[in-house]
């Protein structure tokens, strides 16, 4: 299904070319019609079989497309784990950081120049671990990021230990027995702590999770997209869900919009993930309000680019 | 028309920060360094600047990095425990030749210690706080006209080495008040957009300069910037010992080959001296006086100070061991910078501590009296 309508995103023309120089049975292998977004020379990539990243990243693109955005105005930022890798193959600018600073250092990022449409690729261990306090306190501020949270529920990069949304009783490698902890509801905590814009979807669900792409890279404010996603060579391996096929299944099986949650019992729904829309509500933003008081103060927007000699070079 | 104030140390800081063209500030309160943020919030708003108090001081130095590549002139200040929290994205600006400012107003320490009093316990910190091999560039001010002038200094040196620059003030010099002079004009070095067209551009090639013209983010350059070893690309390149060694070595050797272009120190009355005293940061005033004692009871004593702990001026050290007989460091910790001049001074003279925590500074008398106790 997701191949079929990615198909459909050649554009017109681009067919209509591919049409009159060879006949279509010839055209077995069109080229990805997003690869052009990716460096080609950083291919191939390091994750694993099955892996969910590929789909949030073709959701993410789609997304884009559709928001009428450029990759020429986007900024990434990640952290340190796998879903933190992405940025490295996309064609822009991108700022691989320290694990869990992403939101910190997007901050910077956006406020020293607002015209960037700053995104980061984040990943449970990464944001709501040792990143949980930048990722409240963006929200709190409602800055214009896009946080792109893809949640596995295990640490991949290390090797398969449990994180801060590992479902209780989940295995991981320092689960051995089973772990007791609690884990967060990233989508409630990030909604509670003031983000303007929060959706959580599954990777069954690309095309619901690309048009919340699409809504969070144009809310301006703190957008959170969190995407339930698999990771087969871990928390698959480790929890009785050993290929892509069960994990996705699994996902299927036990997603419930939100709207049909929000009338159930919470016992009814241990176990389930509840997807959708949890808030699209935009507020005042943070980088407007340094620029208003810029303005307020010296009568000018606050300066981009001022380190640079003013006549320099394509400046 | 140059201007004159009298100020806080601190106060002066945030004023050479806005000569220098700072116009990012991302920080967290703590004493004794607050007042620079505070004067900050106050400044930037009305230079077109941007002030944010972030979440701790982990989010601090990361909002600076951010600004910087988008093309801002960045700062943070703190002391002691925040200087601790922001090591790891000290290393990360090293990796990715970030230029910034850090401002450490040092307090009395380990932990909490004394936030209210005087010490000069991290330049140790300074040097080697952040894991791995790297060169840093520190200033130590000693007068609030200095934490003025070593600011805008930080700034040009962070630009011109493509560097995170740590300003080692400390508690005297932080909150003293003293007459500066702010001049009618400051040198400042701006950044240069690269030369190449950006799929040309290489941001992480060796220049002979050492460092690369750095682009900003949002000009087309794509720039792939990560805390991995990469190659001039940016692009991450972690197995290959080649391409670690390659980019460290380079890192290194940036500031290491340009040490005497960086070194600043000032020399009174060494020629003839038999005992050289040596200090940096504020206890810089009690050897100046310590000096002036000594030579008026015709000892033959002089003083070097020292305004870039790090890179260590060695060869001015060297040069000091070869002429004077006794080197002795005064320093506000028990005993670090004076390895360095063990270090530098071999057998060539005899190196003394004059060491003193708890947040006084030295008497000039207890300084002369160490000093005759060698007779």
């Amino acid at each position: 299904m997701v191949e079929k309508s990615l198909n459909k995103n050649i554009s017109e023309s681009e067919e209509n070319n591919l049409n009159k120089t060879a006949p279509k049975s010839e055209n077995k292998n069109p080229e990805h019609p997003y690869i052009k977004y990716l460096r080609k020379d950083r291919l191939p990539h390091i994750f694993c079989n099955g892996c969910g990243n590929g789909i949030v990243l073709n959701s993410f693109f789609r997304g884009m497309e559709s928001a009428k955005m450029d990759l020429n105005e986007i900024a990434m930022v990640s952290g340190i784990g796998c879903s933190s890798r992405i940025p490295g193959y996309v064609k822009c600018d991108s700022l691989h950081t320290t694990h869990g600073r992403a939101i910190s250092f997007a901050t910077g990022l956006k406020v020293g120049n607002p015209d960037l449409n700053v995104v980061v690729f984040t990943g449970d261990g990464d944001a709501a671990s040792i990143g949980g306090n930048h990722l409240i306190h963006g929200a709190r501020r409602n800055i214009n990021l896009t946080v792109v949270c893809i949640n596995n529920n295990i640490y991949g990069m290390t090797g398969g230990q449990i994180s801060p949304t590992s479902p209780e009783g989940s295995f991981g490698t320092t689960a051995p027995y089973g772990t007791t902890d609690k884990p967060f509801n990233l989508s409630e905590l990030v909604t509670a702590a003031g983000a303007s814009y929060v959706s959580r979807w599954t990777t069954v669900h690309p095309l619901q999770l690309s048009n919340s792409i699409k809504k969070a890279l144009l809310t301006p404010g703190f957008s959170f997209v969190e995407v339930i996603s698999q990771c087969p060579t871990y928390f698959g391996r480790k929890n009785k869900l050993r290929t892509p096929v069960d994990m996705i299944r699994s996902f299927k099986e036990n997603s419930i919009n939100k709207r049909r949650a929000d009338k159930m019992e919470d016992k009814e729904l241990i176990g389930k993930i509840i997807v959708g829309e949890f808030v699209n509500k935009p507020r005042a933003e943070f980088s407007d309000n340094v620029c208003n008081l810029s303005m307020q103060e010296c009568g000018k927007k606050h300066a981009t680019k001022s380190a640079y000699l003013e006549n320099s070079e394509n400046l | 028309m140059s201007k004159e104030l009298f100020v806080q140390g601190n106060e002066a800081c945030a004023l050479g920060a806005i000569e220098a063209g700072c116009r990012f500030f991302g920080g967290y309160p703590i004493t004794p360094s607050t007042e620079i943020a505070e004067d900050l919030a106050i400044l930037l708003p009305k230079h077109g600047g941007s002030f944010i108090q972030m979440e701790d001081e982990i989010g601090a130095i990361g909002a600076v990095i951010g600004a910087s590549w988008s093309g801002l002139k960045s700062m943070t200040a703190t002391s002691g425990p925040g200087f601790s929290l922001m090591q790891e994205n000290i290393g990360y600006a090293q990796i990715t030749e970030t230029p910034m400012v850090i401002v450490n107003v040092q307090r009395g320490a380990p932990s909490t210690g004394q936030p209210t009093m005087a010490a000069q316990g991290d330049m140790m910190q300074a040097r080697w706080g952040s894991h791995g091999d790297y060169e840093p560039i520190t200033l130590s001010p000693s007068s609030v006209q200095e934490f003025f002038d070593f600011t805008i200094e930080s700034f040009n040196l962070a630009e011109k080495y493509r560097i995170p620059v740590i300003l080692a003030a400390d508690e005297v010099i932080g909150h003293m008040r003293e007459k500066i002079i702010i001049p009618d004009k400051v040198d400042i070095i701006k950044r240069v957009m690269p030369k190449e067209k950006p799929e040309e551009f290489l941001p992480f090639k060796a220049e002979p300069t050492g460092t690369s013209p750095m682009a900003p983010f949002g000009e087309g350059y794509n720039l792939p910037i990560t805390g991995l070893t990469h190659d001039e690309r940016g692009y991450p390149d972690t197995s290959s010992p080649e391409a670690h060694s390659k980019l460290i070595t380079r890192l290194c050797d940036k500031i290491l080959k340009n040490r005497e272009n960086i070194v600043s120190i000032e020399e009174r009355m060494c020629d003839d001296a038999d005992i050289i005293l040596i200090s940096y940061g504020a206890p810089v005033r009690s050897i100046f006086t310590a000096v002036d004692l000594a030579r008026d009871e015709g000892l033959k004593v002089g003083s070097i100070k020292i305004n870039t702990p790090w890179p260590f001026p060695e060869s001015q050290i060297a040069t000091a061991a070869e002429t004077a007989k006794h080197l002795f460091m005064v320093e506000m910790n028990l005993g670090q910078m004076v390895h360095e001049v063990e270090r530098v001074a071999g057998n060539k003279a005899k190196v003394h501590l004059i060491s003193k925590i708890g947040g006084e500074l030295h008497k000039p008398k207890e300084i002369l009296s160490k000093i005759k106790e060698i007779n």
